[in-house]
Parts: structure tokens; sequence; C-alpha cells
């Protein structure tokens, strides 16, 4: 499983409402990619049409680097979990296989759960775990899924502040080697987990150095919070 | 139910003492205590009645119900039915089943069949009209997490959309419990020889009023039943 890399050139519109300006996006294969920007630029737009989900047009088209299709490449973790309250923890893991009328490896869904720390739990339901548990079993049925390109939609900004940094910690061991686009609000968030950090504001999209060291980065280290000032200053000066 | 009991023994009281003040004829008002004596006297007759009608009234929630959850089903399934038949299901709500009860009597006969038709004409749009409103309100992130997954159409449907659907399932249900009887005694009012709705004409046209109210009282307590047995599946189904 050679991970591609994603591409997309020109701007995109839907119907008469444009929705981002001409802009060259690449995201390296094997390589966490953050796109930051605030709200309302078109970040999500961009995540949702690498996951098939927007049927927006964009003028210099878009996609993978090996030129093959994407469907069936791709996993998508969102900013809710987006479990199924009435099914137990396994069989949300194994949501994809039952979706597609595959026999889901029950074993590999156990190791899955006990890596993100959630084992013993299989029986349990959703609404019988902790909000960062959730979210754990959520990244467990998205790792699942083993496809080389994952999409996350700030999965991680509806945490506390704790919880969030342990799922970012875990988030950034288990998905390591995949093709990952993450895109975020959080500077914080961009300068602990990008490999290469990508800001993008109605001004257009730019690239910031990302800090030094592979992710996840100490949250706390002095350098970090001065790179995490530097992506700040400039989204609020964008 | 517990909680019911003292009002509604307080306004039995006050029926009674009513009707014995102000000596209101008993072919138009009877008292409590009449109809108690009439319900006692005539318990055979009303319990034959009352099966009669509540094989009915069954019959035609599970058939109705049966067939609403099919419709919901099917039009949730297929765009192209949700388009056509969808607009029918709506038009045939504005025909009054009232209409069409003398009209099934004619094509079934006086038996059962005639009661089970009306009653399943009443039933089912109010659970397919709910569970496939619930059917169709599936959030929009579970589609779209579906569909990146690569979800089956029949999969999705099974595995998702009505798993969350069964709220919407659970209060057409509701509904339709209330509504069966109606549907069974309406049809035994058009034409019938057995059953409550009959017992009721019976005694209207020869001025036996406590027996009417008898009748009636067994109905409400049938209904009561089958509302009470319905809302605890209904829970069921509501409960993650």
């Amino acid at each position: 499983m050679t991970p591609p890399g994603l591409w997309l050139d020109g701007s995109a519109r839907f119907g008469d409402s444009a929705l981002f300006g001409p802009l060259s996006f690449r995201a390296e294969a094997g390589c966490w990619t953050v796109l930051l920007g605030p709200s309302g630029v078109g970040k999500t737009t961009i995540l949702r049409l690498f996951a098939g989900l927007s049927r927006a047009e964009v003028s210099g088209g878009f996609g993978a680097s090996d030129g093959q299709p994407l469907a069936g490449r791709v996993a998508l973790m969102a900013q809710t979990d987006l479990l199924l309250p009435w099914a137990t923890a396994l069989d949300n893991i194994c949501l994809g296989a039952r979706l597609r009328g595959e026999r889901a490896d029950p074993a590999r869904a156990l190791r899955l759960l006990a890596e993100v720390g959630l084992a013993g739990m299989e029986r349990r339901k959703p609404g019988q775990l902790s909000g960062g548990q959730r979210q754990r079993l959520a990244l467990a049925r998205t790792l699942m899924e083993d496809r080389p390109v994952v999409l996350l939609d700030e999965p991680f900004s509806a945490l506390d502040a704790r919880t969030r940094s342990e799922m970012q910690a875990l988030a950034a061991r288990l998905l390591t080697g995949r093709t990952v686009l993450m895109v975020s609000h959080d500077a914080a968030e961009a300068a602990r987990l990008g490999q290469r950090i990508l800001i993008l504001t109605r001004a257009g999209l730019a690239e910031a150095a990302a800090p030094e060291g592979p992710p996840p980065r100490d949250a706390t280290a002095p350098a970090l919070l001065q790179a995490q000032a530097g992506l700040l200053a400039r989204l609020l000066a964008a | 139910m517990t909680r019911a009991a003292p009002p509604l023994i307080a306004a039995l009281l006050l029926w009674q003492l009513l009707v014995q003040l102000t000596g209101v004829p008993r072919f138009l008002l009877p008292a409590p205590s009449e109809i108690g004596a009439a319900l006692w006297q005539n318990r055979a007759m009303l319990a034959a009645h009352g099966l009669v009608t509540f094989a009915e009234m069954l019959a035609a929630l599970i058939c109705g119900a049966a067939l609403g959850v099919l419709l919901g089903l099917w039009l949730a399934w297929s765009e192209t039915a949700l388009r056509l038949v969808r607009p029918v299901l709506v038009f045939s709500q504005t025909v009054p089943i009232f209409t069409l009860a003398p009209l099934l009597t004619l094509w079934l006969g006086y038996g059962f069949g005639s009661k089970l038709a009306t009653g399943v004409l009443v039933v089912f749009f109010p659970v397919a009209s709910a569970f496939l409103d619930a059917l169709l309100r599936t959030p929009a992130e579970l589609l779209d997490l579906a569909k990146v997954m690569g979800a089956r159409r029949g999969r999705l449907l099974w595995l998702i959309r009505l798993p969350a659907a069964r709220p919407g399932l659970a209060s057409g249900l509701r509904l339709a419990a209330v509504y069966a009887p109606i549907g069974a005694v309406l049809g035994e009012w058009v034409g019938a020889s057995r059953g409550l709705g009959y017992l009721m004409l019976l005694a209207n046209g020869s001025a036996k009023t406590p027996l009417m109210f008898a009748a009636l009282v067994v109905l409400s307590a049938l209904t009561f039943g089958l509302t009470r047995a319905t809302g605890l599946l209904a829970a069921r189904l509501e409960r993650v």
C-alpha cells in the first residue's frame, strides 16, 4: 500500500456561487498535511472534494498523484464521532465492512480497539463511553478501514484540552505512513501535527514552515509555542 | 393508571348524582349504576361481540402496520417510487375512509374481511408516513461517512437508515393503535352481524341505551389495552 499524494488546481464553484479562488494545492504522499484557516474559506470543501462528497466543479481538476481514482482509498474522520448509538463498539468499528457486505475481521478490530486504549470495551455502546473514548472509537473505525489516504475534518475540536492532546498524539502515532489531510482552525494543532502546514485564507493558499521534529511534537515546548504564535499571526494578518 | 382512578371515580359519582337529581330518562342518559348492571347482565354477549371486534382491530393493526412498514421501506429504497407513489399516498388520504366503508362491505361481504380492510386503510397511513419521514431524515453526516466507506444501498438502509428511523416508526405505531379500533367499528357500523359496533347500533335502535353504553365501555377497555400494549412495543423500539 503506497499512499498517493493529493493535488488540486484552480478555483471551485457550485452553480453560481464561488467556493474558493484559484489555488494550487499539493499534499505529499505519506505525509501529514494540515490545512489551516478560518471558517468559511473553503477548507472543508477541499476535504469533501477528495472524499467524493462535494459536487462542486474545480476548474483545473483534482485527484490523486498516481492518477488512480480516489474512491475506495479514502477514510474520513469528522468533527463529531458519527458512532451508531444502537450498535456496540465492535459493530461500530466494523461498520465499513458491514456496509460493503464484506466480512469484518473481528481479531483485527479487537487489536485496534486495544491500540486506541479501549481494550475490553467492545460490548459497550457509545452512550456508555466518555467523549474522549467515543473519539478514540471513531479513530479505531477510521484505522479499521485501512485506507492509504485519511481525511480529518477537525476531529478533535470538540474535545477538552487534555483529551484533545492525547487524541492528537494517538492519531499521529497510528496514522504514520499514510497521506493525511487534516483541516483545522487551530494554530496549536497545526504546529503540533503538521509535517506540512498550508494556510488558506480569502487571499489564497500559502505554505508556512512546519516546526522541527516529527509529530506529535511536545505541545508545551517553547519552540512549538513560538511556531504556534507565528501561525496565529499569519492567520490574523490575512 | 392508578393516578387516573380518583378523578374517574369522582366523575362517575357526579354523573350518578346528576342523573338521580334531574330524573333524566334512562334511554337518554343512563346512570353509571345502570350501565354497570347492563354490563353484568349482558356479560356473555358483550364478551362474544367484544372478542370479534378485538380480533378485527388487532388484525387491522398488525396488517396495517406491516403494510405501512413495507411502504415506508419501499419508498425509502427507491427514489422513483418515492416520486411516483408518495403523492398518491398523500392524495389517498383526502378520501374519507367512511365513504369507502360501504364499498368495501359490498366487495368483501359482511364478515371479517371488510372490517379488516377498513381497519388497514385507517392504520397503514400514519405508520407509513411517520416511518418514511424518519427514513428520509437520516443525518447527512452519517450518509456522507457511509458513502466514503463505499456502502451498498441495501446495507445502508438496513444498518443505518432503518435503525435511525425507529423512533419515527414508534410514533407511527402509537397513532395506529388509536386508529385501529376506529377502523374496525366503522366497518361494523356500515354492515355487520357481529361485533361491538353492530351491538351498539342494535342497542341504540331498540332504545337499550344502558347496553349501548356498556358496549362503549368494553370498546374503550379494549382500545386502552391495545394502545398500552403497542406503547410498550413502541418504547422498546425507541430504546437505544
